[in-house]
């Protein structure tokens, strides 16, 4: 393994240096057919699972095939999709939002042609490659964080459990039969780099043990204030630690105080909170981001904990398809998961999908915890 | 042969969706084969030691991935992360597995020579493994080591002509839905903004100087496909204030049922006949339809926007010809202070490419300023926001106060006036008050 150099010279890293260049102009990317109609869509329809149509002011028609795919991707597995692109799509293509993949073509019989390659190309191991569909009132993707796969904070993993709940919800994602969209989220820790807060179907890492506090070496690889000022509850105090008649800076964490969030541990590597008891997966449900009839929402926690059972995290999985099924059966057509239950009412949302409620469900933190508290005679037996 | 025994993974390899296990073993059998002959630059089986520690935590339920370090490209201090695995010597080809965020061009079209260009370069000089995309949009290399960061922004810099991403605390790398480029309810060209201010703030974006994180996103409608109102600091979703465009014969066609209603989104389910009352006039959020003798009109006037009826019957209703844009600011998730939904700033803005964007500009630097100046360390600017008050982000936004900013005003009557405010200021004298008050 011979080092070969780029043409960057350590000595002078100035010399021929490109800086603040941006990303490639989007521009040079669009198909053909894409460019020339921008700006000019008429309407789109979607002919079925998985194949868009759009049509444009000038006639065209372009059709779309979206395919499923892992985030986590191989570069072997992206030169086969250029392969794909290249041979039906003149070598252009699209990723959505949520990790899903779009190819273009200009007519029905191509699209066709191409939905039905997709869904014959299979890993060795038997799952699809480009499962089509993740298309209107159904399931599409799961957004989704890094986990065990490569981040220092999660409390659970994150492609093991998208794999397992995409694989137990998979016919919603090749069917639009559901009342409106469900869109499901997953983040590893509470630092929701995956932003869960907004999903019809929210899972969530949790960790449930306080921070352990490694005061031999606390001093020498965090700031102390700065560890101090991380905790959101002020529960961590500066304190001297003895340790074999040796006295150390270190702090001290008021247990009972602790929500867990692991904002300390970002600041400070001495203070981990992961465990393999303590960690799990919360589940939470009835956010949406689009204006559609009703505002935006946050999910709310309805589900406070459900331990890691990896590989395919079966109690997590049922409960999800538990509270799928019955929206499913329940909510009226065009009635996010949230704004059924918030016409049922949460008692019945829990009666329905049969789940407990229990202490840990009512907020206790800060102002906005009030404001989901009842304050109304209105309410189901 | 695969380097460690991967029985809790094997199982995550059957099942309908694509298992990303599978794609991994797929990668490191190619490494291995090494068909092409590449002279690769960090350990050639680092995909079977990912798979190794990946399966140490399936056993362990906890990760083993150290604390990030600082590494990086000189003179940036964002789009690498460091990356270090806690048991380096069982898995020695992910010991340093650092990630690189790569920029995504607007609305993430690609051509494949672009893309066979990143996987050439990142099987060469990293892991070959990326996700595409990450959670805020950049395409994501993920593992390799400290040698390899300038060598792999050198390549990216002057052979594929595109620059990282954004980490820490600064402005991370916008991102827009994929708006007029294939969207009919885009009411402004959301690739174009992006992709102007990406580059404006090129120094916001490499060089952290803010409190904390600091995001754009950029919906082309209120239906929000890319999230912003939820998960940007600084918010752009296209709106219209003039009148729904009707073509009462596309009405007439939906009522009578030879469209599709929903653009087909509902097909998977019979749920009857297409009623325009039950599903369009009684579902809108402002009551402001009326279907009567065969003809759809609307109140625009009380109309907000919210996409159903256009969302139902695409061929019928189109949006408005006088667009622009809403600009909503500080969403973020809950860390630290519980989530934020963007809060509307600026009802209405006309997004003008001919003037550089300039009014938008002026915005976003005047909250900036104030964020900079005012922001607690580890502070996003929902979190300011909710600090010191909405007010003040408006004044410094340098925007007028509206009511539109408002759900309802406020319900206690604790009012801070300001000593300009009111008639004659707050200086009094206590003498003078004496004389028309006895003690």
């Amino acid at each position: 393994m011979a080092f070969i150099s780029s043409g960057y010279n350590p000595e002078k890293p100035m010399e021929n240096r490109i800086t603040d260049i941006g990303p490639r102009e989007y521009k040079e990317f669009l198909p053909p057919i894409i460019e020339k109609n921008f700006g000019k869509w008429l309407y789109h329809e979607i002919l079925e699972p998985g194949l868009l149509m759009h049509k444009a002011e000038s006639g065209d028609e372009v059709y779309t095939v979206r395919c499923g795919g892992a985030r986590l991707m191989s570069v072997t597995h992206i030169r086969e999709i250029c392969d794909i692109a290249d041979k039906f799509c003149d070598g252009h293509l699209r990723f959505t939002t949520r990790n899903n993949i779009e190819f273009m073509v200009d007519s029905l019989d191509k699209a066709k042609e191409l939905k039905k390659f997709l869904n014959e190309q299979k890993f060795a191991g038997g799952s699809y490659k480009y499962p089509v569909g993740g298309t209107g009132a159904g399931v599409t993707n799961i957004v989704h964080t890094q986990g065990w796969v490569h981040c220092h904070t999660p409390a659970t993993d994150a492609s093991g459990t998208v794999k397992a709940t995409m694989d137990v919800v998979f016919e919603e994602f090749q069917n639009m039969r559901l009342p409106a969209p469900v869109r499901i989220s997953m983040a590893c820790c509470l630092n929701m780099c995956g932003a869960v807060h907004c999903s019809d179907i929210a899972i969530l890492g949790i960790h449930r043990k306080p921070p352990m506090i490694d005061h031999k070496v606390l001093d020498n690889i965090c700031e102390v204030p700065l560890a101090v000022a991380a905790c959101p509850t002020g529960a961590i105090r500066p304190t001297k630690v003895e340790i074999d008649g040796k006295s150390y800076k270190s702090v001290a964490v008021k247990e009972e105080r602790c929500m867990f969030c692991g904002n300390c541990y970002t600041m400070c590597p001495a203070m981990p909170l992961s465990d393999k008891e303590g960690d799990g997966v919360a589940l939470m449900v009835g956010g949406k981001i689009s204006n559609r009839i009703t505002k935006p929402a946050f999910s709310k926690v309805v589900v406070p904990f459900i331990p890691n059972e990896p590989p395919r995290w079966p109690t997590m999985t049922k409960v999800i398809k538990q509270i799928l099924d019955a929206y499913a059966e329940d909510a009226r057509k065009y009635e996010r998961l949230g704004d059924w239950a918030n016409r049922i009412g949460w008692e019945r949302f829990f009666e329905k999908c049969g789940l407990e409620f229990t202490e840990h469900l009512i907020d206790d933190f800060r102002d906005p915890a009030y404001y989901t508290w009842r304050q109304t005679t209105q309410f189901k037996f | 042969m695969a380097k460690h025994k991967t029985p809790l993974l094997d199982q995550l390899e059957s099942g309908p969706w694509p298992s990303f296990v599978s794609d991994i073993k797929l990668e490191c059998e190619n490494r291995a084969k090494n068909e092409k002959g590449v002279e690769f630059q960090i350990p050639a089986d680092c995909p079977e030691d990912l798979l190794g520690v990946l399966e140490l935590s399936y056993v362990d339920g906890e990760t083993h991935w150290k604390h990030g370090g600082i590494v990086g490209v000189f003179g940036y201090g964002g789009g690498v992360i460091g990356r270090y695995c806690d048991q380096p010597e069982m898995f020695p080809g992910v010991a340093h597995f650092h990630t690189i965020r790569v920029n995504q061009p607007s609305g993430k079209y690609y051509t494949t020579e672009f893309l066979r260009q990143l996987c050439d370069l990142w099987e060469f000089r990293g892991s070959g493994l990326t996700n595409m995309h990450g959670a805020t949009g950049d395409i994501v290399f993920i593992g390799t080591t400290t040698p390899q960061l300038e060598e792999i922004f050198f390549e990216l810099t002057h052979n594929l002509n595109t620059d990282l991403g954004g980490s820490g605390s600064n402005l991370r790398t916008p991102a827009t839905c994929l708006g007029m480029s294939r969207c009919e309810y885009a009411c402004y060209d959301t690739q174009a903004l992006c992709f102007n201010l990406t580059n404006e703030y090129q120094d916001e974006l490499h060089r952290p100087a803010f409190p904390y994180k600091f995001k754009f996103k950029f919906d082309g409608c209120p239906n929000g496909c890319v999230a912003s109102i939820a998960r940007s600091d600084f918010s752009v979703i296209g709106t219209w204030r003039d009148e729904i465009r009707i073509d009462q014969e596309a009405v007439a066609g939906y009522v009578g049922g030879e469209l599709a209603p929903n653009a087909g989104a509902h097909a998977g389910r019979d749920w009857g006949k297409f009623d325009i009352q039950k599903e369009v006039i009684d579902l809108c959020p402002s009551e402001c339809m009326c279907y009567e003798d065969g003809k759809l009109s609307i109140n625009d006037k009380e109309c907000v926007r919210c996409m159903h009826c256009i969302n139902t019957m695409p061929r019928a209703l189109r949006i408005g010809n006088d667009r622009g844009a809403s600009i909503f600011v500080g969403a973020k998730a809950p860390i630290l202070d519980g989530a934020q939904m963007g809060s509307l700033l600026v009802p209405f803005v006309k997004v003008d490419a001919g003037n550089d964007y300039q009014e938008i500009k002026d915005i976003v630097e005047g909250i900036w300023d104030l964020w900079m100046e005012e922001g607690k360390n580890r502070e996003r600017l929902g979190e300011t926001m909710k600090r010191m008050g909405f007010q003040k982000i408006i004044e410094a936004a340098g925007v007028p106060f509206d009511v539109r900013q408002v759900q309802e005003p406020r319900t206690n009557p604790y009012i801070f006036w300001k000593a300009e405010d009111v008639e004659g200021g707050w200086d009094r004298d206590i003498v003078e008050y004496r004389k028309r008050h006895q003690q």
